[in-house]
Formats: structure tokens, C-alpha cells, sequence
């Protein structure tokens, strides 16, 4: 089971993070911290895996943005990077050639688009096409709510 | 009030922040607003609200004053802000609030809405923060859920449970009968979370597990069909048909498998053939035979199959791609004592990995290559660790010094190699050493007494080109104070022979002395070292008795009290100082000096008012004859020498006297027996530890005989509820005329404690001759009671010539 998946900049800004363990707000910010730090340090031509306490940290880096996800020791490492992968393809489908920026300004789709592709630290559904349907179906019930409301989303 | 700014010009504001103290002067201001909004009720501005605030979480600021909002939106009828709320309710809340209580009620009938995405936002927040309390409480509908729901809320439902079992270990019964059934599913999304599921349920509950093995047959027909399906552009990727949901498979098989020989069986074929045909050029392809290889490993699998899976990790170390090397090495680590032959024929590989430019990879090849030495390889491994140790990264420096000392000491093929190897790592890395290796390298030493010419001019030379390296220098001093006689004789076979002479000694060891780099356990050692040249050397006893006299007023108070007690051993105590600084007896490696962290207990002189063990008529030969004495209170490696009959008077009283003294120093004396004896091969059984259970014996064969014995190797057999482990043998050739011998350890687990018998099967070559025997072993030789005995009895076995 996945521990925590955060997403940060190359400044060690946080963009993103979704914790599948209840843990107090100072742990979080600690464990941010921690992460960061560690995968920044990190010289180019190393490998994508890192021990940290007893889990497995596994990042992938794509252009500004670093992935990063914490993965107990059953867990498979080779796989995480593809479940990363997976997630930056469904925000690329959705936000079309998604860049750092998208996320920052869109976060909330960000949490959306993730929460139907992974659910309590497991892989929810391995279908491309099945995410990009529901999250497009539940933006449509919104719109259509907004647009009764005539109020503008968010 | 001001309209509140819509979400996206919020952030763009606090981004155009120049300071930090701007920034949170926005954020203040934005709070305020936001708080404001909350106190207004509905008004259809919450939502943004909420979304502003959870912004505002992320860049670290405190959020708590949304809670209760986030309970209020998640009970509203509209979609937008039920999504906004159970978001914020993720993100604010988690189980140690109260708030999280509050919002059960709305998750409850949530997950019975009419509109799946709204249950759907209900499942996903209870999967991700649901306490204990609130799992309990919703069971029930979770489970109602597994059974009638479309696909989409199936596969939520499924994963919901995983987290309530999690939470809630008890309530894993009621969710059992349900996931047998979800194995039929067609949709992969389901599929996964049924998969999921049952392997939470199996590793919760061994009975749970046994159930569920009778499901492996449909388990590989569903993997069968993913992996030779055809092309589906759906699940599809890099040429393999849904990684993930094979990977979860084949982790479900791997626990359903393991120790159980019907389920392993029923697999075996589906392993091989995922093993052979899945494509590993692109990361989803490796990812699964990386988890075929795992589950081969771990169950009862054919030893054909366990080779495969062996040579796709070596496949793997070979692959350009980084993180499959660094996967295959952790694979390999963990099997390299159980498939320890299978591992090191790809030991070429991994040792050329010491050389790769990740640390991470380097570390683990290390330990990799530390676990495949063996007596076989042990000097082309050497050469390796030794290149590897003078060019590896400081954190990594002392965990292969460490490692080279063990390996060196359990599989070194001669003394002379030994002490070469351990010299070659202190001048290397001799600041990475641990702190017990200058007094293991003096014992070493000691016992190499054929080796001491060649040691001490090997040590002075080091010590002449460079005196930074602390462990060197020490060891170094020590040798040229002990052996200082050998040095200035000049010659040794195995070294050019240099001529030194005594000024040359005593200037090394002035400077040692006197150098800035040395640290004051160094200069204790380098003065003792000068203090006993004083009864080897001839010459230059005056330049001695100054050096001392000056150190007398030294400021560090050791060196001044060692400089002040050689003084007195001049002037007062000048008949006694010769036998005061004779030659130090071999160490065995339990004796006292041995342990001591520091080595001062080696090198102050023993208290005169102890009666010394050796008369003068010993001074001549005391290494020889002292040996005896050690053997008796410990066990060394030394083979026993022959004792000449004289001394056996003096010797006996006075070692009874050096026990006393040692006190509560227990004497483990260590029992041989001869239990072969044939074409001048003699086998001996060693008992080392012997305890009510266990029994650790190590076999011992030497060899007599004019020639060469080669092909030596040992095959036990032991009583049926004993279990016996027979460690890797220091080698099969045994050299002529008594020079060297093999050893063997066996282990010896005795649960039910039968009577312990041991067959031994014996082979050999001779001269071209095999041979081959059987010997039975019916009693061991155990440790005597009393001491007293047990001194007699080696002492006599030790006096045979």
C-alpha cells in the first residue's frame, strides 16, 4: 500500500500531497520536509529508488515537477514508477500537455483525477479511458449545477 | 463587504508575492475574508471559500477553521460542494479530530444516493480518512455495496473494504463470502480491487488463506488470459496487458503459494511461462517479471524454475536501465544464502557493478560481493574489493573495511596473505578501520610467528614512507618493538633484504614520537616501542635512556606516567628490565589484552611482583614454549608445538598461578579428538560450543604425509530429528608434512535432545588415489567440568612430542 504520494517543485514547493495514512499535521510537514530534501540532493544519474525509515521512496521527475510516493517493503518498486506515469498521463489527457502550472492553478481537478485513479494507497482502476470518462462525467454534473445556479465554477 | 476573489486570481495574487512577509499579509487578509464568508451561511460563495482555503492549507498555513465548514458542505444537496467539502474533509480532517465524527451521518446516506458519483465521493473519503468508529458504523453498507452495485461503485466498494479491514481487523468475516464471488468479474477494475481484497483477507487470517487457495486455479486462468491475450488498447501498456492487475496477481499467488505444495504445483507452469514470455525491454514488462521472480523464490517451486528465475536477475544486472540493476541486486541479496551456487555465476557481473557511478548500486553490490567470496575465489575477490576500497565513496569506506577483515579472516588462504591483505587496507584506508582492528592485526601477528622477520620489515618500510595513518603506525611501532631484533639482523627470505640500522629504528620512532600527526595512543605506543628496543639492540641503550628521561616531564600525563615508569625500570629495576620487556607470549583470542578497546593492556609491562610464568632457561625460546600456556585458557588457532620435557615442572605450578590470578576469567578449554586416522590424514573433531540444544563442532583435518592432499571434502549425516548445517570448508587441499590444515564447522540443532552420533563420509586424493571412508562419531567430546582436569589433560596431550 502506498504510504503518501507528494508532488513538489524544483524549489521544494508543495503542489500536491495525499496522505493514505492518518498522521498529525506536524508528521506531515515533517515528512514533506524529509522528502524533499532527500530527493532534491539527489545527483542526476542515480537510481529512482531511496530507503527512508522502512519505506521504500520511489520519484520520477517530469520537466518541473517531482513525483514522489513512499511504498511499504511487500510493494513493488517498478511498478510504482509506472503507476507515476500513470497519473501524469491522465493529467496530461485532461488538461492537455499539462505543465507545473495547470497543477498549481487547478489543484483541485489535480485531487479529482487522483481519487479516481488510486483509493486508500491501492490502484482503483487500471483503464485510461474508464478515469478520463468518470472525472468528465462528474465535471459535467457540476457544470450543470453551476450553470442552473448561473454561478461560475469555483 | 468586497466581493471575494474568485480562486485562480487568489493564487495568482499570493504568487506575485515578492517576500515571504507579503505573502502572509495576503493570506491574512484572505483568511479573514474567508472566515467572514463561513459566518454568512449559504449563500453560494462556500465553495469558493473552501477552495481558497485548502489552497492556503497546501503552502502550510493553518486551516483548521474549515472544518466544520467542510461538514456543513458535504451535507449540502448540491454536487459542487458536496466534491469541494469531501475534498477539504480529506485533506482537514483525519481520524484524531472530533469534526470527522460529524460527517459519518452524510457519508451514510450518501452511499445510497441516487447518482454514483455522489456515492463515489462518499466511498473515497471513507477509504481515506474513515476511523475506526466510522468503519464499523458503515460496514454493513459497504458490504451491501460489494454485492449489488454496477462496476464503477464495485470496484470503490472493494477497496473501501480493504481500509475498514484494516482498521477493523474483525470485520474481515463479513466481508469474506463476498470476495470469492468478485474473481468472476470481467471488468479489470473490479478484478484489481477483488484481488486486493482477498490478499488483505489472507494475510489477516490463516484460515481465511487456506480458503482461499482453492482459488489459485481460477487465479492463473485469469493471468493466463492477460498474458496471451491479444492487443487491448484499454488496458494495454508498453506490450503488456495490465501490469498492475498481473502484478497484484502474482503477489495474491506468491502468499497463496508459499509453504504449500498443492498450490505451488498448480502454478509452476503459469510462472514459467510469464518468466519466458514477458517482454522486459520497457518498465511494465520488468515490473512484472520482477514480481514472477519474487513469487518463484518465495514458493515451493522446482529447482529448474528457481534457476530460471536466478538468471533473469542476472539478465537484469545486465540491463542498461539503473533502477533494474539496483532491483536486481536487492533480489539477489535476499537469496544469496539459500541459492548460493545459483548466485555466484553471476558473481563476474556484480563485481563489475562496484564500479557503477550510483552509490546506491555500489553499496549493494558490496554487500553482494562481501556475501559470494568463498575459499575458492578469495584472492580474485580481494583484488576486486581492494581496487573497489581505494577508489569507493567515503560512506561507504568503512563498511568495506570491515567486510574485507571478515572474509580475510574466515577464508585467508595463508598467514603471509592475511597479514599482506590487512596491511595493504590500513595504508589504503586506515582511517575507516574499526577500533579493534590494531589489537586483532597484533594478535594475527603474534600467531604467524614464521612470519615475524618478514612483518616487521614489511611495517618499517610502511612506516618509513608515511606515519598519517594512525592504525598502521600503531601496529607498525608494536612489531618494531617486539621484533626489533629481527629488523636490524637484516635478512628474510621472503623481502629484499635492506640494511637497517639502529639509529634508522630509533629515528622512525623519534619521529613518530614527535610528530604533530600522531595521536597519544600513537605516541604510547611508539615509546613503549622505544623502551623495549632497550633489550634488543646493542648500541644505543643511551639514546634510549634519554628519549625516556624527556618524556618524563611530558604534558600528556599517559605518555608521562609510561616515560616515568621506564625510567625507574633504568634505574631501580635495571636487573629485572630484561625480563620485564622479553618477547610478549602468542595471544589467543580470549585473553584479556585482547578485548580491551584499547590496546594499552598489551603494552604495559606486567606487574614485576607477578611471578613470572618462564625461568631465565626460557628466555632463549619463549614464544614456543609459552604457547602451551595460553592454549589452556583459550582457544587458539595456533596448532600445538611440541613441548620440550624440562619445562614441564615450572610450567604446570606457575599456570595454575596464572589462573588464579586471571580469576573470573572462565578457561574454555577446548577438546580435541582424533576420529580418523589413515594414509597420513588425521580428522579431528573440535567441540566449540556445546549447549543443552545446539552443538557447534568444527572438523579438523591435517595432513602428515609426504604429499599433498587434494579434493578433501566432508559429507555428514546425522539422526533423524536432528538438524545439521554444514558451514562453506577453508578449502580442499591439505599441504604436506603438517603445513596446513582444513577446517569445517557443523552445526548441530538438537530439539528433541536424542543421544547426539554423527556419520562423517571421508574423501580424498592421494598421489591420484581416491579414497573414501566412513567414520561414525557416537559421543563428542565435551567440556570437562573441572578446570583443574582439564589442564592436566591437554597439558599432556600437548607434551607429546
Amino acid at each position: 500500500m502506498m504510504h503518501f504520494l507528494l508532488l513538489f517543485s524544483r524549489q521544494g514547493k508543495l503542489r500536491l500531497q495525499k496522505w493514505f495514512l492518518p498522521l498529525p499535521e506536524r508528521e506531515r510537514k515533517k515528512i514533506v520536509k524529509d522528502m524533499t530534501t532527500m530527493v532534491l540532493s539527489r545527483k542526476p544519474r542515480t537510481c529512482n529508488f531511496l530507503h527512508w525509515k522502512d519505506l521504500k521512496i520511489v520519484y520520477k521527475r517530469y520537466a518541473s515537477l517531482y513525483f514522489c510516493c513512499a511504498l511499504e517493503n511487500k510493494d513493488n518498486e517498478l511498478l510504482a514508477l509506472e503507476i507515476l506515469h500513470r497519473y501524469v498521463e491522465l493529467l496530461d489527457k485532461y488538461f492537455g500537455s499539462v505543465c507545473e502550472l495547470d497543477i498549481i492553478f487547478n489543484f483541485e481537478k489535480a485531487y479529482f483525477i487522483l481519487d479516481e485513479f488510486l483509493m486508500g494507497g491501492e490502484i482503483q482502476e487500471t483503464s485510461k479511458q474508464s478515469i478520463a470518462k468518470s472525472v468528465e462525467a462528474s465535471d459535467m454534473l457540476q457544470e450543470t449545477m453551476e450553470e442552473y445556479m448561473s454561478k461560475p465554477a469555483f | 463587504m468586497t466581493p471575494s476573489v474568485r480562486l485562480q486570481e487568489m493564487i495568482r495574487v499570493i504568487r506575485s508575492a515578492r517576500t515571504q512577509g507579503e505573502e502572509r499579509g495576503i493570506i491574512q487578509k484572505e483568511c479573514a475574508d474567508i472566515r467572514a464568508q463561513f459566518r454568512q451561511g449559504d449563500n453560494g460563495e462556500r465553495s469558493h471559500s473552501l477552495a481558497k482555503l485548502l489552497y492556503v492549507h497546501m503552502l502550510g498555513y493553518p486551516a483548521h477553521f474549515g472544518q466544520m465548514e467542510c461538514v456543513r458542505l458535504i451535507a449540502s444537496p448540491r454536487y459542487s460542494e458536496k466534491r469541494i467539502g469531501y475534498l477539504g474533509a480529506m485533506m482537514l480532517l483525519d481520524e484524531k479530530q472530533d469534526a470527522s465524527l460529524l460527517i459519518t451521518n452524510s457519508i451514510k446516506n450518501d452511499l445510497s444516493h441516487s447518482s454514483q458519483y455522489v456515492q463515489s465521493l462518499a466511498l473515497c473519503t471513507l477509504a481515506c480518512m474513515g476511523s475506526a468508529e466510522m468503519c464499523r458504523d458503515l460496514a454493513p453498507e459497504i458490504e451491501r455495496l460489494l454485492r449489488a452495485s454496477n462496476c464503477y461503485i464495485k470496484k470503490k466498494a472493494t477497496l473501501c473494504a480493504v481500509h475498514i479491514i484494516r482498521k477493523v481487523p474483525e470485520l474481515a468475516e463479513l466481508f469474506t463470502p463476498s470476495a470469492r464471488s468478485l474473481l468472476s468479474e470481467k471488468n479489470h477494475g473490479v478484478l484489481h480491487g477483488a484481488v486486493v481484497l482477498i490478499t488483505e483477507l489472507c494475510e489477516h487470517n490463516p484460515d481465511t488463506l487456506d480458503q482461499f487457495r482453492k482459488a489459485v486455479p481460477e487465479l492463473v486462468q485469469i493471468m493466463k488470459g492477460l498474458v496471451t491475450s491479444s492487443y487491448s488498447p484499454e488496458h494495454n501498456v508498453a506490450g503488456i496487458s495490465d501490469p498492475f492487475l498481473q502484478v497484484r496477481i502474482l503477489r495474491l499467488l506468491r502468499i497463496l503459494g508459499h509453504n504449500n505444495d498443492t498450490a505451488s504445483d498448480a502454478m509452476n507452469d503459469l510462472l514459467a511461462q510469464v518468466a519466458t514470455n514477458t517482454d522486459s525491454s520497457k518498465t511494465a514488462g520488468s515490473a512484472v517479471l520482477y514480481e514472477t521472480v519474487l513469487t518463484i523464490m518465495d514458493i515451493n517451486s522446482e529447482s529448474g524454475l528457481r534457476v530460471l528465475a536466478v538468471n533473469i536477475l542476472g539478465r537484469f544486472l545486465l540491463n542498461n536501465d539503473r533502477n533494474i540493476r539496483y532491483i536486481s541486486m536487492t533480489s539477489l541479496q535476499k537469496i544469496v544464502q539459500t541459492d548460493h551456487n545459483a548466485v555466484q555465476r553471476h558473481r563476474g557481473t556484480i563485481v563489475d557493478c562496484l564500479k557503477d557511478q550510483d552509490t546506491s548500486v555500489k553499496r549493494r553490490a558490496l554487500e553482494l560481493s562481501l556475501a559470494l567470496v568463498s575459499a575458492v575465489n578469495i584472492r580474485s575477490m580481494m583484488k576486486e574489493l581492494l581496487i573497489f576500497l581505494s577508489t569507493c565513496p567515503p560512506e561507504l569506506r568503512s563498511q568495506t573495511t570491515s567486510g574485507i577483515f571478515n572474509v580475510a579472516e574466515r577464508y585467508s588462504p595463508s598467514k603471509r596473505w592475511h597479514i599482506d591483505t590487512i596491511l595493504h587496507v590500513l595504508t589504503t584506508a586506515g582511517g575507516d578501520v574499526r577500533d579493534e582492528t590494531v589489537p586483532n592485526l597484533i594478535q594475527l601477528i603474534t600467531t604467524a610467528s614464521e612470519l615475524h622477520c618478514y612483518t616487521v620489515h614489511k611495517l618499517y618500510r610502511a612506516l618509513v614512507k608515511e606515519i598519517s595513518q594512525q592504525p598502521l603506525v600503531q601496529v607498525a611501532c608494536w612489531c618494531i618493538g617486539e621484533y626489533g631484533d629481527l629488523l636490524l639482523k637484516g635478512e628474510c627470505e621472503e623481502i629484499e633484504p635492506v640494511q637497517v640500522t639502529e639509529d634508522d629504528v630509533l629515528d622512525a620512532l623519534e619521529t613518530v614520537l614527535q610528530s604533530h600527526m600522531s595521536s597519544p595512543a600513537t605516541r604510547g605506543f611508539a615509546l613503549t616501542a622505544t623502551m623495549k628496543l632497550s633489550t634488543r639492540i646493542t648500541d644505543n641503550v643511551d639514546r634510549i635512556r634519554s628519549i625516556v628521561s624527556i618524556y618524563g616531564s611530558c604534558i600528556d600525563l599517559e605518555l608521562q606516567q609510561r616515560a616515568v615508569e621506564y625510567n625507574a625500570l633504568f634505574k631501580k629495576y635495571d636487573h629485572m628490565r630484561a625480563a620485564v620487556l622479553e618477547r610478549m607470549p602468542v595471544m589467543g583470542k580470549n585473553s584479556p589484552g585482547h578485548t580491551n578497546g584499547d590496546t594499552s593492556g598489551e603494552n604495559k609491562e606486567p606487574d614485576p611482583s607477578k611471578p613470572k610464568p618462564v625461568e631465565a632457561g626460557l628466555l632463549s625460546e619463549p614464544a614456543s614454549q609459552v604457547c602451551d600456556l595460553l592454549d589452556l585458557l583459550g582457544g587458539t588457532d595456533t596448532p600445538l608445538q611440541p613441548n620440550p620435557a624440562p619445562t614441564s615442572t615450572p610450567t604446570t605450578t606457575s599456570s595454575t598461578d596464572l589462573l588464579d590470578l586471571l580469576g573470573g576469567l572462565e578457561p574454555t578449554p577446548v577438546l580435541t579428538e582424533t576420529v580418523y586416522e589413515k594414509n597420513g590424514l588425521r580428522l579431528k573433531i573440535q567441540c566449540d560450543k556445546q549447549t543443552e540444544t545446539e552443538v557447534m563442532v568444527t572438523l579438523i583435518g591435517s595432513n602428515s604425509a609426504q604429499n599433498d592432499i587434494t579434493n578433501f571434502s566432508l559429507q555428514a549425516a546425522v539422526p533423524k530429528s536432528v538438524q545439521l548445517q554444514m558451514k562453506a570448508p577453508s578449502g580442499n587441499v591439505i599441504p604436506a608434512h603438517g603445513l596446513g590444515q582444513v577446517t569445517q564447522t557443523v552445526v548441530l540443532n538438537n530439539p528433541n535432545k536424542v543421544s547426539l552420533k554423527i556419520r562423517i563420509r571421508v574423501s580424498y586424493s592421494n598421489q591420484g588415489v581416491m579414497h573414501q571412508d566412513t567414520v561414525q562419531i557416537d559421543s563428542f567430546p565435551s567440556p570437562a567440568c573441572q578446570p583443574q582436569s582439564a589442564l592436566c589433560d591437554t597439558y599432556t596431550s600437548s607434551a607429546s612430542p
